[in-house]
């Protein structure tokens, strides 16, 4: 933390001084950069759902893993949320946002498969139950 | 402070200014909120995609989504998505130069990649209707209409909203309360695009994987 706190607002590349002697890329090239690696990434994503060359049961913790890493592409590049100086408020907003996420998401995952593992008794019974 | 009073010399809105020196900027200020309700639509997102995930096999002997998914069309859809994700970025740059010309010239290629997007999602879904896999089929295909239903409307919106804005900056030029819109305009075409990552990775890839 500096002396002096500044603010950067969401969307905005850095103006801190002491960045900008950093040589990082700004501006044409950074979101170049995104674009470039965020194509990666999908490409990946549907070349690993339609391959038969992966081991199967990986591949949808191998595409949660690409998707993830996705969104950190597009957050860093497009969104500029970095962890810069100037970027704290933004990053602890983004942080509670993605709790809140992992709780509702992994939550009912967890709660509903718990429920179907013990409550069902037979399948054809799930499927009844699963059915409306 | 001194670096403060070399920045406010600069007497630029667009930058940030330091907390000891007075209050945030309204650009600052604004975008803040908007990302904060960026976050909370984020978290609406992530119910539906729970719902979905609960839901996605209750077919009720109905389609599943191996049957019904397009891989084809849910790429040309993700790539005019990121594409477009692009070109609004280009249009950020454009803005923070204020150049006139290279602004319309993105903005315009962002709405027809939208649009573009907008148009396979709803031939996907006149597709998906007319073989008897409507939102009442099952459980899996209400989830799944409202979810991927939910991002299109965002996208619509987004749409609209960014036709909007190129109307008032032939109207008003560069006005600060212009930029500050584009900027808030941009960060909710970005966020449709992340989600779009969630949705084509659970709902398309995963659907049809084996």
């Amino acid at each position: 933390m500096t002396d002096t706190h500044y603010d950067r607002a969401p969307g905005d590349t850095s103006v801190l001084p002491q960045a900008q002697d950093r040589a990082a890329p700004s501006g044409v090239p950074i979101y170049a950069i995104g674009l470039f690696l965020a194509v990666i990434l999908t490409a990946t994503s549907f070349w690993a759902a339609n391959t038969s060359l992966l081991w199967a049961p990986g591949v949808a913790l191998g595409l949660a893993v690409l998707a993830i890493a996705q969104i950190g592409v597009h957050l860093v590049f497009f969104l500029h949320i970095t962890t810069g100086p100037d970027n704290t408020n933004n990053v602890l907003a983004l942080a509670f946002g993605m709790l809140i996420v992992i709780l509702v998401i992994g939550g009912s995952l967890w709660i509903m498969t718990n429920l179907n593992a013990n409550m069902m008794p037979t399948t054809e019974l799930m499927n009844l139950h699963m059915q409306h | 402070m001194s670096i403060a009073v070399t920045i406010d010399e600069v007497g630029h809105q667009a930058l940030p200014s330091a907390s000891e020196a007075g209050p945030a900027s309204k650009r600052i200020v604004v975008a803040y909120g908007f990302w904060i309700f960026l976050l909370s639509d984020i978290v609406m997102f992530s119910a539906l995609f729970a719902a979905y995930a609960v839901l996605v096999h209750a077919t009720a002997g109905g389609p599943a989504g191996a049957q019904l998914f397009n891989q084809h069309s849910v790429a040309i859809e993700t790539a005019c998505l990121l594409a477009s994700s692009y070109t609004c970025g280009m249009m950020s740059l454009a803005i923070s130069s204020r150049r006139l010309a290279a602004t319309y010239l993105y903005a315009a290629v962002t709405f027809a990649l939208g649009a573009a997007f907008l148009a396979l999602e709803l031939r996907e879904f006149a597709g998906m209707i007319a073989i008897g896999a409507t939102p009442q089929r099952s459980a899996f295909l209400s989830a799944f209409f409202t979810l991927v239903g939910c991002h299109g409307l965002h996208v619509t919106a987004g749409l609209i909203w960014l036709a909007v804005m190129m109307a008032q900056v032939v109207v008003q030029d560069f006005r600060p309360t212009v930029v500050r819109r584009l900027l808030c305009f941009a960060l909710f075409w970005h966020t449709l695009d992340i989600i779009w990552i969630g949705l084509f990775t659970i709902v398309y890839l995963m659907g049809i994987a084996p």
